[in-house]
């Protein structure tokens, strides 16, 4: 090799790509623990199965076993493996029939908070009550997760794909967009109608309890 | 969708929070929006729940894999491993 591959210093994966290249099996394991269930979930956004979605995850494993060795560090060790997941989900989904095309479809229009909650000259009628009085522990209790889930699980496609991939993966928009081929305006637009979404069903569950 | 001049107004605020999160908001639209929360206690707990949500949806992350999933994973990698040497 005649020049240095430079890895992003920041990408906090740097040690474990070196392992994994060197065949080391608990590396794989850190990184199999940390992303997999991600995946399989961004996965059955473009596939019709949860057992499907499962093996196109497998399959993207052994897609990242295969070509760590020639992950350069261009982009972060997380954003290149689901980037051979989403190929892959979208190969197998295209298969399928089921391939979503990502803004076309399931557009939707209008307000993402209930108009009859506002008074006519759009101020506040009904407005939301402050979670301020929330004990953390209840926010991260196990069936507030639920909610969080279920209200995930409901969301159109390409919307549960951002959010998955933005909020709870922590990926960067920048990532994101390039990963599925949206324009960031497009990004926004569904991860904000996701994060509304969500928002509300948080609201249902915490409101009606205080 | 919003209106050019003026304060915003609630129902309108509501439709910028993922833009105002994001940074992409133009500069005046910024400080509208920023003048609106100042001013307003609904608009003000809906943007602190949005972050609120999107805290938590960062802690689904923490759910942990189930143990078929793990073996499968790992006789997956052991059989690699035993077929590249």
């Amino acid at each position: 090799m005649a020049k240095e591959a430079k890895p992003k210093p920041q990408d906090p994966d740097a040690a474990l790509v070196a392992r994994l290249k060197r065949g080391d099996e608990s590396a794989f394991m850190e990184l199999v623990e940390r992303y997999h269930a991600s995946m399989v979930r961004v996965a059955r956004t473009f596939v019709a199965s949860d057992a499907v979605a499962q093996e196109v995850a497998q399959e993207a494993w052994l897609g990242v076993l295969t070509g760590i060795d020639r992950f350069e560090g261009r982009s972060s060790l997380k954003t290149w493996i689901f980037r051979i997941l989403v190929n892959r989900a979208r190969t197998r989904g295209a298969r399928e029939a089921r391939s979503v095309p990502f803004t076309s479809l399931e557009r939707e229009e209008g307000e993402t908070v209930d108009p009859e909650r506002f008074l006519s000259d759009g101020a506040w009628g009904s407005p939301p009550r402050p979670w301020e009085g929330q004990p953390e522990e209840r926010l991260l209790a196990s069936e507030t997760r639920d909610v969080i889930r279920r209200a995930i699980d409901a969301l159109p496609l390409a919307q549960r794909r951002v959010i998955d991939l933005r909020d709870v993966e922590g990926l960067s928009s920048d990532e994101v967009v390039e990963l599925l081929d949206l324009t960031e305006v497009n990004q926004r637009v569904l991860l904000h109608r996701a994060r509304a979404k969500v928002r509300q069903a948080l609201e249902d569950y915490l409101g009606g309890a205080r | 969708m919003i209106r050019r001049r003026g304060p915003l107004t609630c129902i309108e605020l509501v439709e910028l929070v993922t833009d105002y999160f994001e940074g992409a908001l133009s500069r005046r639209d910024r400080r509208r929006f920023k003048r609106h929360i100042a001013g307003c206690d609904g608009c003000t707990a809906y943007v602190e729940q949005m972050r609120v949500t999107m805290r938590l949806l960062g802690h689904l992350r923490e759910d942990s894999l189930p143990p078929v999933a793990r073996d499968a994973l790992l006789h997956a990698f052991r059989d690699w491993k035993a077929a590249t040497g």
